[in-house]
């Protein structure tokens, strides 16, 4: 298929139609309301189910009524509507069922602004919903990226009956790049053996989170975790650029990763052995190849667009073997190259002590110059 | 005349509520104190004649715990034209 | 000497064979069961979809003989949404108490019945949170004593109660809207007409159905259940008048 110009929101809104989505239930929230306006004309177009919900509460709980059925569903939201989306994703993760959640962050907490953030990595990758469970989380750090993880998320969360979430921020929800739209993909409905769509010649089925035995949710945890070690064995993917011989490594997600691209080209042209691991899936996140780098670095840099989240991934994985440095813009802030090449020019400098806590003293850093 | 109706109320559902006691018009329902179900209910029953077959008792029943019969009459035969 | 010609009632088919874990002389038993012989009659029984509430009706799920989905409290008319925009052919119906209807989950219920979804709601009114232990909800009576409005529920500070179905009635996506009661046999047959009136309007597409139903709680009112019949005649019918609040057109042709 021929490249066209694609917005980030609406090339993610015709990835997942073209994916098979049966059904988008969302709210209007600043950056992603173009999802919810591109699918209220596509849906309709295409018989399918499309509802601009009350809210987000509301529109997670639609999600989970559909998935419950077994069709591609989706939603959109931003920040703080995916805060409002946690009890249901918890639901819909101790059901076991799909559902793809894209999340287009702003700066936050709270009301924030609607700039560009890496804000939410914890709230995704962590938990946000109350319980014990796992997700597949996708970063895409360009509009061509975010249509293929699209059409991926979909298959992930069918494959591990699981919930599948796309984190993106505002300025790729925006931006609008050339990129290939994969071709329709014709829907087929399976019939999974759990979906809840009308008990016609077979019997019935209930689809619930309950377990009132606390030994039968203990083994549900169980199971929703093994499930997990299949996934952390088979679905990590991440990009690594100029690594072979590098001897520090810069690590970021998304659009940091893409910045810090930019700053890693420049840092070599400039004859500084430097490269760029930036983990496509932030859940799971690529601990072995983030293992198997610290043995080779003399420093890693991770720079995101928060206080310092996908960081502890990182420090969990160094174990204070190699020096970590962060970087980080919060609250809608986006790096400039330049600021991330004059870090990796700091460090290569050096040398530059392991801190128990970059964070600290990248914050003095920062405050420094206020 | 009314119909003969006769009911039976299942040991499994029966809750002992008395709901059916005082639905039914004819009055003839009780708990039966000598009897426990297994979940410990004394379970309703029919303790003398007259029920209609009605199905009150069951309409009222929580649990749906009555089945209820009535005899079916035939009418008298119809006497030839002269 | 028992031939089928004899059976006048028995237990319906869309009733599993489990018995239910509600309080002995709960009307939850009764509007189930009406709700299972609806379903039987209209022989939809193998394409319901049901959802269960958050409530003591938590397990409907375990009496009815159809496919069933759990909602988060209040969330059922959301998920019912969900269910029913993908698969339109099938009879996709909550069951919700007052606690989960009108406390936490009013703005799915508004919205679902204002944008006319084709589902049908049961609406279990009993004036309190039962399963929770008997708190004050929306629809607790002025001065009725609660769990959490021990003096009795004073309006000053703890506000009036909501009377849903009047309310409901004022959106134009609601086909069939209607106030019955569970307290005596009369009303308990206007009341499966009415669930069934309510299943023929999703059937035929003609909007937003819900039928609410007065019904007691015996255990957290600290009354017998003959004596929480009375109750609901005596205290809550005044409060929550019986009748069709809104009963469109297209539903008025319907007989049944």
């Amino acid at each position: 298929m021929p490249k066209e110009l694609w917005k980030g929101n609406e090339a993610i809104a015709e990835a997942a139609v073209r994916a098979g989505l049966e059904a988008y239930f969302g709210y209007p929230i600043t950056p992603q309301t173009e999802v919810l306006e591109y699918l209220s004309r596509r849906m309709p177009e295409l018989g399918r189910a499309f509802v601009q919900a009350e809210s987000e509460l509301g529109a997670i709980n639609m999600v989970y009524g559909a998935a419950c059925t077994g069709v591609r569903v989706m939603s959109s939201s931003s920040s703080p509507g995916v805060s409002l989306m946690m009890e249901g994703l918890s639901y819909i993760a101790g059901t076991e069922i799909p559902a793809v959640l894209v999340n287009v962050m702003r700066g936050g907490p709270g009301l924030g602004n609607i700039a560009p953030a890496q804000g939410d990595y914890y709230q995704a990758v962590r938990g946000g919903g109350h319980g014990d469970y796992p997700r597949i989380v996708l970063a895409p750090a360009s509009v061509q990226e975010a249509i293929d993880l699209t059409a991926l998320s979909f298959d992930l969360a069918e494959k591990y009956r699981m919930i599948t979430m796309l984190i993106l921020d505002g300025s790729t929800g925006q931006m609008m790049e050339p990129a290939e739209m994969p071709a329709m993909q014709e829907i087929k409905r399976k019939n999974f053996e759990w979906a809840t769509n009308g008990a016609m010649n077979r019997e019935r089925r209930i689809l619930s989170s309950i377990y009132l035995n606390p030994l039968d949710e203990e083994k549900t945890n169980l199971r929703l975790l093994t499930r997990w070690q299949d996934v952390q064995a088979n679905e990590v993917r991440y990009k690594e650029y100029f690594l072979e011989d590098a001897q520090f490594i810069v690590i970021g997600f998304g659009t940091a990763g893409r910045v810090a691209l930019s700053a890693v080209r420049e840092a070599r042209a400039q004859g500084i052995k430097v490269g760029l691991l930036r983990p496509i899936t932030v859940s799971p996140f690529p601990y072995e190849a983030l293992e198997q780098l610290t043995g080779q670095a003399e420093a890693f840099l991770v720079t995101e667009m928060n206080t310092g989240q996908m960081l502890d991934d990182v420090m969990l994985t160094v174990r204070g073997r190699k020096p970590v440095e962060f970087y980080g813009r919060p609250g809608g802030v986006v790096p400039f190259p330049d600021e991330i090449l004059n870090e990796i020019k700091r460090i290569a400098a050096g040398p530059v002590p392991v801190h128990s806590n970059p964070r600290v003293s990248w914050l003095h850093r920062a405050t420094a110059h206020a | 005349m009314a119909a003969k109706g006769w009911i039976e109320v299942s040991d499994t559902y029966c809750k002992g509520c008395e709901l059916c006691l005082s639905a039914c018009p004819q009055g003839v329902m009780e708990l039966n104190m000598e009897r426990l179900t297994p979940k410990g209910y004394h379970p309703a029953h029919t303790f003398k004649d007259g029920c209609t077959g009605c199905a009150i008792c069951a309409v009222v029943c929580p649990d749906a715990a009555i089945t209820v019969y009535r005899e079916v009459t035939k009418a008298a035969p119809v006497a030839a034209t002269a | 000497m028992i031939t089928p010609n004899n059976l006048v009632y028995e237990r319906p088919e869309a009733f599993t064979e489990s018995p239910t874990h509600y309080c002995p002389g709960c009307t939850h038993g009764v509007a189930h069961r009406l709700v299972a012989e609806v379903l039987e009659e209209m022989n939809v029984v193998d394409k319901t979809i049901g959802v269960a509430p958050v409530g003591c009706a938590v397990f409907a799920y375990n009496y009815f003989n159809t496919d069933f989905v759990e909602a988060p409290h209040g969330r059922a008319p959301a998920m019912a949404t969900g269910i029913k925009r993908v698969l339109p052919e099938r009879v996709v119906f909550t069951y919700q108490g007052d606690g989960d209807l009108a406390s936490i989950g009013m703005a799915e219920i508004v919205h679902a019945a204002a944008r006319g979804e084709n589902i049908t709601v049961v609406f279990i009114n009993n004036a309190n949170f039962g399963m929770t232990g008997g708190q004050m909800a929306p629809t607790t009576l002025p001065g009725m004593k609660t769990s959490s409005s021990s003096l009795g529920r004073d309006v000053e500070t703890q506000g009036y109660p909501i009377q849903v179905s009047e309310m409901l009635s004022t959106l134009a996506g609601v086909g069939y809207c209607v106030r019955r009661s569970l307290h005596d046999p009369k009303n308990i047959r206007l009341s499966k007409k009415a669930i069934r009136t309510a299943f023929e309007t999703q059937v035929r597409g003609l909007g937003f159905s819900i039928v609410e139903l007065l019904s007691t709680c015996p255990t957290n009112w600290g009354m017998t259940p003959v004596n929480s019949l009375k109750f609901v005649e005596e205290h809550m019918i005044p409060a929550y008048p019986l009748g069709d609040y809104k009963i469109s057109e297209a539903v008025k042709q319907i007989k049944v």
